[in-house]
């Protein structure tokens, strides 16, 4: 029932990667899902709030705006424990978070949920391709936040992974894999990392497969946790109405008696396509949907700027992008029609994608790979630039005007160990990117003959 | 945020949406040609969301041109004798902008989101396109187009919204709601301009819309902006909709929908009343607690019995829009788990509500709910938007938006007794309809909706 109240921002953060079960997504939005199409670059720079940084004595780094307007306190625990360390356990990342809430201490799931609830309090745990992630929203008022702290501290510390909540997240996980195959999208998507990333973690797909989700054993979870769910692993993002003092007696409560452990290793590195990659599935569906893309930039990437910038212009704002002008606005071929950078640890997706109805497929991919092309060899014009600066800059304040903005951003921040002025120093960065930065970033990063290309629907036998 | 979008009536609507309105702060004025101003001042970040709301939706519609309202929501954004088509769009992105419109049963809307000193550039571009609006047919040419691909998208490639539309459809005999917002494709394929034109100069117009402003704004500056660039705008005679109030439903109704997909889904919907036309106003507050009982979270009826304990769904919803302009359904959803079937979870569902009808719920339960309402209400203040789109549905349904600030007082008055009253009264077989997802094999042969090469009419 805990109606998000920023749907559409929210719908946008989430990736594509993250494929909620349709009823959640139903339930959670008030606003349609405004497809893949809204995906944000999953940039967000804040408009420049000043954040706070320490370390608990046994090594989790917090980072903490006070944001006093609103007797609410927003929470982020976020480790470095998502579908990336996986290893051949796929879909165990997922399960370990889905568990979480499912037993802890003396605490049965009725137990938590009853807590959490009669308090009023917002808890959510995710896992994404990167990080697991830990939310709490609740009131300020002591008398709320400390036993929700005190509940929170314990899932953190003490979950208990009971035999029979396995096998129903399991089995739950097991389900949602098959409404992943009535999706076109989703059967898109999953193909698409795969043949990108190959053997590397971001190829696959974080809810695993059917063989190795029935491979996964409670023992699994377990370890995951105690190896991943460690406070040196760990990063705390703290909004609220507290003061510095009260904010460090938080992130002590959650995290102080959380084993030092290790911070997880570093990833295998991401390998450049060699090679052009055509996949032709075959779909019952109206549309065909089609993505196109290769490996593309990390959160810390020294061409981060230049291209975000530059995809402003291709196809990342939305109705008056090139992408979007040249196959919607000019010749009604799908609803939607985009690219974006997923920066991630390592190199994120570059992606392009639109769906369009089976029988004019070879036509839009075409109009898409043309646009591409011409992109990337003349980049954008300088009044595109200049368009492009001006909604970005012109928009900052827009990014950082929620307190639950603010909390993902300095969770991003920590996570990514990016630098604390980020904020700060956005809007300048964004005007310094020059046309030839971004001609030379696109042409060194963008391989348009070497994309990955997707195409879900029916073949051309049956259109 | 660049797609215009549906605001589909989402199904498992939201059982407890609570509203926050100080009700202080809530400005109103209304200008000489009838257009309302309403404003909320939020002062904590430098930005405002702007959004002008028009009574009209898809069950404003006839038979024939289902999908006008939403086809005329992407053509206002296809230029104005002063601005060509893609302008819109383009001025508000260089003011570092954010725009959308959204489209329902009961209203259109239109939405900025800016810092705040761009106001007036809203409200310009707005009122320009309020009264006129071009409708070029090369324009429509395209644009139906791209409504056609949203509808494949979001509805005939997704099996749960297709269960979902005949489950409407069959639920509602003469009440508008049985169409879909988007539209039949058949309506959308032989819609024309001359319709939408017809649309526009029936709906648009100062006198049957209202903006609302939620930010870091001044009201009476707003009030004056509105003036000086709505305030010439003419009124017109608006014709209200009649009230086509859905007949009496008089046993239940099946439907099956067979459509290639992986996993079942379940759909039922019992018609109730919503505030706009209970006779007992306390009964939409009731059964708004009822949905809080079975699906407020995780420590609700559903999430611990049906999901947790008995495991027979792997997912299972409750939802309620008190807010609609006629009568609605009370929903249900969900999946049943791998090894139950849709029969098993119909059954857990209706055993669930007649343990409501037959027990009064715990003090616990509802002062559990009564907490989450409390705390969400705080909660919605760190989204402006969030505040304007309450504000903005109630007005445009013919509500008052002071029964946002009523809203947590009008729930917890409610007695155990009254949730099973209207549990007992409307959540009956007589007023049921039930849709069932029926999958089919999803490779082997060609969807149902083949589409012959060349175009042509969409087979469904």
């Amino acid at each position: 029932m805990a109606v998000n109240p920023d749907t559409i921002n929210s719908m946008n953060i989430h990736t594509r990667k993250q494929r909620p079960m349709f009823n959640n997504a139903r339930k959670i939005a008030v606003f349609a899902v405004v497809a893949v199409s809204s995906l944000l670059p999953a940039t967000f720079a804040s408009a420049a709030p000043v954040i706070q940084q320490w370390q608990t004595a046994n090594g989790a780094r917090v980072y903490f705006v006070p944001a006093p307007e609103l007797p609410i306190v927003d929470v982020r625990i976020m480790f470095d424990a998502g579908g990336a360390r996986n290893g051949d356990k796929g879909g165990l990342a997922q399960l370990t978070s889905g568990l979480l809430n499912d037993g802890a201490g003396d605490l049965n799931a009725d137990q938590i949920a009853e807590r959490f609830g009669g308090l009023g309090v917002q808890f959510a745990a995710a896992a994404e391709l990167d990080n697991a992630t830990v939310s709490l929203r609740s009131l300020s008022k002591p008398e709320v936040l400390q036993p929700a702290l005190d509940t929170l501290a314990l899932i953190l510390r003490q979950p208990t992974f009971p035999q029979d909540a396995f096998e129903r997240v399991r089995k739950r996980m097991l389900i949602g894999l098959r409404q992943q195959q009535q999706s076109p999208n989703a059967i898109a998507d999953k193909a698409f990392d795969k043949a990108m990333y190959g053997d590397h973690p971001y190829g696959a797909s974080p809810l695993g497969s059917e063989e190795s989700l029935n491979a996964l054993t409670r023992d699994d979870a377990v370890n995951h946790h105690s190896r991943y769910y460690v406070a040196r692993n760990a990063v705390v993002a703290i909004v609220g109405a507290l003061d510095r003092a009260q904010a460090q007696a938080l992130a002590d409560t959650l995290v102080s008696k959380l084993p030092e452990g290790e911070p997880a290793l570093a990833l295998p590195k991401v390998n450049d396509l060699t090679a052009a990659q055509a996949i032709n599935i075959e779909y019952p569906s109206a549309q065909t949907h089609i993505l196109s893309g290769q490996p593309g930039m990390s959160r810390n990437d020294p061409d981060y700027f230049a291209l975000y910038v530059g995809n402003h212009t291709l196809g990342g704002s939305g109705l008056v992008s090139r992408l979007s002008e040249e196959v919607r606005e000019k010749r009604g071929l799908s609803y939607s029609a985009y690219s974006y950078f997923m920066p991630l640890r390592d190199r994120g997706p570059f992606t392009m994608g639109l769906q369009t109805r089976s029988n004019q497929a070879d036509e839009a991919l075409k109009v898409m790979r043309d646009t591409l092309r011409t992109f990337v060899e003349k980049g954008p014009t300088t009044k595109e630039l200049e368009a492009s600066k001006k909604n970005i800059t012109g928009g900052f304040p827009l990014r950082i005007d929620t307190n639950k903005k603010i909390v993902d951003y300095i969770g991003m921040i920590g996570f990514y160990n990016m630098p604390l002025n980020y904020l700060d120093t956005f809007i300048a960065k964004v005007d310094a990117v020059t046309l030839p930065q971004i001609q030379d970033a696109f042409k060194r990063r963008v391989q348009s003959d070497r994309m990955v290309t997707v195409v879900v629907g029916r073949s051309a036998a049956q259109k | 945020m660049q797609i215009r979008f549906l605001l589909l009536t989402s199904f498992l609507s939201l059982s407890l949406v609570p509203s926050a309105q100080a009700e202080n702060t809530l400005r109103e004025t209304t200008l000489d040609n009838g257009l309302r101003v309403i404003v909320k001042e939020d002062h904590r970040a430098p930005v405002m969301v702007s959004q002008v709301w028009y009574k009209v939706g898809s069950s404003y519609e006839n038979d024939g041109i289902t999908g006008v309202s939403h086809v005329l929501e992407h053509m206002m954004f296809k230029g104005t004798p002063k601005r060509p088509a893609g302008e819109f769009s383009r001025i508000i992105a260089a003011n570092g902008g954010r725009e959308n419109a959204f489209t329902g049963q009961d209203y259109t809307a239109y939405f900025q989101q800016m810092e705040k000193s761009r106001l007036k550039v809203s409200f310009e571009l707005e009122a320009d396109r309020m009264r006129n609006l071009l409708l070029q047919p090369a324009e429509f040419a395209k644009e139906i187009k791209v409504v056609m691909e949203e509808r494949r998208l979001r509805t005939d490639d997704e099996p749960q919204s297709l269960t979902q539309e005949q489950f409407t459809a069959a639920a509602f005999v003469n009440s508008p709601y049985r169409h879909p917002i988007i539209g039949w494709m058949d309506d959308l394929e032989n819609l024309r301009t001359e319709d939408l034109r017809e649309w526009y100069q029936k709906w648009y117009a100062p006198n049957n819309a209202t903006v609302v402003v939620v930010g870091d704004v001044q009201a009476e500056e707003v009030f004056k902006l509105a003036k000086q660039y709505f305030g010439p705008l003419k009124p017109s005679k608006i014709t209200p909709a009649k009230p086509r109030q859905e007949i009496e439903q008089k046993g239940v109704r099946r439907v099956t929908v067979k459509a290639p997909a992986e996993l079942p889904y379940l759909l039922m919907g019992y018609k109730v009343p919503v505030i706009k036309t209970a006779k007992e106003s306390w009964e939409p507050y009731a059964l708004e607690m009822l949905a809080g009982v079975l699906d407020g979270g995780d420590s609700a009826r559903f999430a611990k019995e049906l999901v947790r304990g008995s495991q027979i769904a792997a997912e299972a919803g409750a939802g309620y829009n008190m807010y609609n302009r006629g009568a609605d359904v009370f929903n249900f959803a969900g999946t049943p788990s791998q090894d139950r079937s849709v029969a098993d979870l119909e059954q857990a569902i209706r055993g669930q509500i007649k343990r409501i009808q037959d027990e009064p719920v715990s003090g616990q339960e509802l002062a559990r709910i009564k907490a989450q309402v409390i705390a969400s209400k705080v909660y919605e203040l760190d989204s402006p938007f969030y505040q304007a789109m309450q504000i903005g549905t109630l007005v445009t349904v013919g509500l008052d938006p002071k029964l946002l600030d009523a809203y947590v007082d009008k729930l917890s008055a409610i007695t155990p007794e009254q949730i099973q009253q209207v549990a007992r009264k409307y959540l009956v077989d007589d007023g049921l309809t039930v849709a069932v997802l029926d999958p089919q094999p999803m490779s082997d042969k060609p969807a149902h909706g083949a589409m012959p090469a060349g175009g042509g009419r969409h087979g469904r």
